[in-house]
């Protein structure tokens, strides 16, 4: 039905023209989800947006042909295109909360879109909206079409997105990352819808997305980018059990399991190797000044009964705003030098505990210990409190953890001359380069900029950073969320390799259970602010107690198994 | 460091914006020749024994002038580019350093509000919206008041310069203020900002080294912008006689006195003047605009 045949897209700009796509050929059936898979910077939804006519100016398709059935795409005029896109292509973009208008209603939303490309009336086009919410699995349809946006929850508000591509019968729907920005229960409702229409309506999907998980879920054909160009093509089941090309098998080992624990993961290419690093600003030197003398650096960190309460939105101008409560009576023990995984979907409060632990919420009851002393709460920690300096941070996203006016130099040796560690200027850049070289990166990074870094090397900045400080506990927050599958192997890796060699204690803070197995040795699961399941982390992924901790299980699209 | 320049986004987008070029040709014309003046003046408007009353009330030399005098001579024989030179030279200065301390005292209030939010945050900003109630111009007749009241003659002459400057930058600081505060909102949830806190580092240097490089961006435009302002309120108020006397005359001054001769045929004294600080204010806009562009990576 859609054929795509060598396919090249070029952006002319100010460094010369760069070629996104180069010669890309793929097809879509009626009744087939084709998987469109690749890190970022692929070209992925580059194809989805040549495929519409709706290229970023002043990129433009060079070369190759695309046709929609008989219709060549190419050589429609704008305003056949216009007519085109929505009633024979819809799309489904990735973030429901700003695919929909906020300020209109979604039957207002539904009989625009049906009144746009059919001559209705506003009667028929309510009748025909009520039917497709139904049809996509809203209950009390009827009623419901009145309400506004941001009165659906995520999954419902993507669904209505999908209903509004689904209005004027597409022949061919283009899903953009539709489920990255929703939890893992919800995904596999919207995945399933997917599914379904395909097999019911006989609509043909190009499914773009960089999780290998939902590859495996529900495509039936995928094709493998890099760079702009294909790597390997075929039904989704070869291609994911026995890879051909070699990226593609270094993609796949690369990808954490959740069926089974391994030491290390694979890691797809190398970096280009890196020259020795002069003495005294080595890895050993690093290792040398981190350990000081110690053989094990991390110590315990106890959490009991703590309690975070936020003011909600207020409901009267006379009364105090109802308190939501964020953390309810959360206990957590981390032995000292082990990893706990932190896990539980968006708003389960995995990130306020690390908050509470940093000292940046105060919380309304409760106690903290690190090691054999109290650990005191955040107003009460004092800015020359030993433990700003013992317990550091590694956070979720790369491009905003590091401040972009300062130099790597500049980062690194900021906390050696904040916790006064060496007082010697010369010194601190030394062993800053040195720490560079253990986290794997070339000593000349240290005159660079942030912005001049990858995000895996960005995040490996970030953890040189953490380590400057001589820390005994390391909190990592979703540090691996913000970067790409062969990216986060290599980071994770680090971390392991760290953590073994230092004997650390590591929160580990992740919504990817896959990856909280392959990084733990303990798990604590919350939900709503409330530990509901805690264990050695091997038990709980052959036996989950709580049924809570099943359903997660379960719904987490598991690949390889 | 140069090569770092040369090679920004700014000189790229600079070089293909026929306003922008114009504009910053015009501005450095300007001020240029504006601190240049003691050395391109053929005559000190402020030196009484350098002109003459014969030469009074000469036309521009297009109209028949004296070629002495490029742009004629006011009613007491000043040449007219002398005094347009030393009037910008002081209406810049004013500008420049009114909208220095403006920056200040407004980027330092709104980076402490933003960053410690709460009751000091409330307190500085309902200050800096009693502010913006009030007409600029009214706040700087205010200060200007206070300042005859409480300063001995002798002092208020000597002065002058200095009460104007203040005036100005007291009325202005508000855009400073805001502008910082919403910025750092935005930045201190940033994670580079909570690393910093987490760190236990000193708030100032928390506000100073990370967050204000960071928001230097919409602050530069503003500045921009507020020179022109400043520029344009040192104009009203000596305009209005309140500003700088007559005898140290800013561009606002030479317009006031080029008012007398508007209906009397010599249209040069108020003219000449007055075009000339037009073209000041707009080249300066017109750049001011061109770096909100450049900043803002959502036109590109």
């Amino acid at each position: 039905m859609l054929s795509v045949k060598n396919l090249t897209v070029q952006f002319p700009g100010r460094h010369g023209t760069f070629t996104a796509i180069e010669d890309v050929s793929l097809t879509v059936a009626a009744g087939e989800i084709h998987g469109l898979v690749g890190e970022s910077g692929a070209g992925k939804s580059t194809i989805g947006a040549a495929i519409i006519g709706l290229l970023q100016p002043p990129g433009f398709v060079a070369n190759g042909d695309l046709h929609l059935e008989n219709t060549d795409l190419r050589a429609l005029s704008a305003y056949d295109a216009h007519q085109m896109r929505g009633a024979r292509i819809s799309v489904i973009f990735q973030d429901p909360q700003t695919s929909l208008n906020p300020l209109m209603t979604i039957e207002d939303q539904l009989i625009e879109t049906v009144q746009a490309h059919e001559e209705v009336s506003a009667a028929e086009a309510r009748d025909r909206s009520v039917a497709l919410l139904e049809e996509i699995g809203i209950e009390d349809a009827a009623k419901r079409i009145k309400a506004y946006p941001h009165q659906f929850s995520g999954g419902m508000r993507q669904r209505v997105v999908i209903a509004l591509a689904l209005c004027t019968n597409p022949e061919l729907i283009i899903a953009d990352e539709p489920t990255t920005a929703l939890d893992v229960a919800v995904q596999s409702q919207v995945l399933d819808l997917i599914r379904r229409l395909a097999d019911t309506r006989g609509i043909g999907f190009l499914l773009i997305t960089h999780d290998i998980g939902v590859i495996a879920q529900i495509t039936d054909n995928v094709t493998v980018l890099r760079g702009g160009k294909v790597m390997e093509t075929g039904p989704t089941d070869r291609v994911l059990k026995t890879p051909e090309h070699p990226y593609t098998q270094s993609l796949m080992s690369a990808v954490p399991r959740l069926d089974v624990k391994l030491d290390r993961f694979l890691v797809p290419d190398s970096d280009t190797p890196k020259l020795a690093a002069p003495a005294g600003k080595s890895a050993a030197d690093a290792e040398a000044w981190l350990r000081a003398g110690e053989q094990a650096l991390g110590e315990g960190l106890g959490m009991d009964n703590i309690t975070v309460r936020f003011s909600g939105p207020r409901e009267s101008l006379f009364r105090k705003p109802d308190a939501f409560t964020a953390l309810d009576g959360v206990s957590m023990q981390v032995r000292p030098g082990s990893v706990m995984g932190l896990v539980g979907e968006s708003g389960s409060g995995k990130s306020t505990m690390a908050k509470v632990i940093t000292g940046l919420v105060q919380p309304a009851s409760g106690t903290l210990t690190l090691g054999d002393d109290p650990l005191p709460l955040a107003r009460q920690r004092g800015r020359k409190d030993p433990s700003r300096r013992l317990v550091q941070m590694v956070f979720q996203d790369p491009y905003s953890s590091l401040n972009s006016r300062h130099r790597v130099g500049e980062i690194l040796t900021e906390p050696l001359w904040l916790y006064g560690l060496e007082a010697d200027a010369g010194k601190r850049r030394d062993i800053a380069a040195a720490m560079l070289d253990l986290v794997g990166l070339s000593a000349d990074a240290i005159n660079r900029y942030p912005h001049q870094f990858s995000g895996g090397q960005r995040q490996r900045i970030a953890v040189a950073r953490s380590l400057l400080a001589r820390p005994r506990v390391l909190i990592c927050d979703e540090p691996t969320s913000a970067l790409d599958v062969s990216i986060q192997a290599q980071v994770l890796n680090l971390l392991k390799d760290l953590q073994s060699r230092f004997g650390l204690t590591i929160l580990f803070i992740s919504h990817n259970l896959a990856v909280v197995r392959q990084m733990s040795d303990d798990i604590t699961v919350l939900k709503s602010g409330k530990v509901v399941e805690a264990s050695a982390s091997e038990a709980f992924f052959i036996a989950p107690q709580a049924v809570y901790s099943k359903e997660l299980l379960s719904l987490t699209p598991g690949f390889g198994a | 460091m140069l090569g770092r320049l040369f090679r920004s986004d700014a000189v790229y987008y600079f070089w293909r914006s026929p306003a922008a070029i114009v504009a910053a040709i015009v501005a450095v014309l300007i001020i240029g020749g504006a601190f240049a003046a003691p050395w391109l003046a053929t005559s000190n408007p402020y030196d009484l024994a350098s002109f003459s009353l014969m030469n009074g009330l000469l036309p521009p030399i297009w109209e028949g002038g004296d070629p002495r005098f490029p742009l004629g001579t006011d009613d007491q024989g000043r040449d007219m580019v002398s005094s347009i030179l030393y009037g910008a030279r002081l209406s810049l200065l004013i500008g420049i350093m009114a909208m220095a301390i403006a920056t200040v005292l407004g980027v330092g209030l709104g980076l402490a509000a933003g960053y410690y939010g709460g009751r000091f945050d409330a307190i500085v900003m309902r200050i800096a919206d009693i502010q913006l109630a009030l007409p600029a111009i009214l706040t700087a007749l205010l200060i200007d008041g206070i300042s005859r009241g409480l300063l001995p003659a002798a002092m208020q002459q000597d002065l002058r310069v200095t009460v104007l400057t203040l005036a100005i930058a007291l009325s202005l600081w508000v855009n400073f203020a805001r502008t910082a505060r919403a910025s750092v909102f935005v930045e201190r949830n940033k994670d580079y900002v909570q690393a910093a806190m987490i760190m236990g580092q000193h708030p100032l240097r928390v506000m100073v080294r990370h967050i204000l490089p960071n928001i230097m961006g919409p602050l530069l435009v503003i500045m921009t912008v507020d020179l022109a302002s400043a520029i344009l309120l040192e104009a009203t108020l000596s305009f209005l006689g309140i500003g700088l006397p007559a005898d140290s005359p800013s561009l606002g001054t030479l317009i006031r006195i080029g008012m007398q001769f508007l209906l009397s045929g010599e249209w040069w004294i108020l003219w000449v003047p007055t075009i000339f600080l037009v073209a000041l204010v707009v080249s300066i806009n017109v750049l001011g605009d061109f770096l909100r562009d450049v900043f803002n990576p959502r036109l590109h």
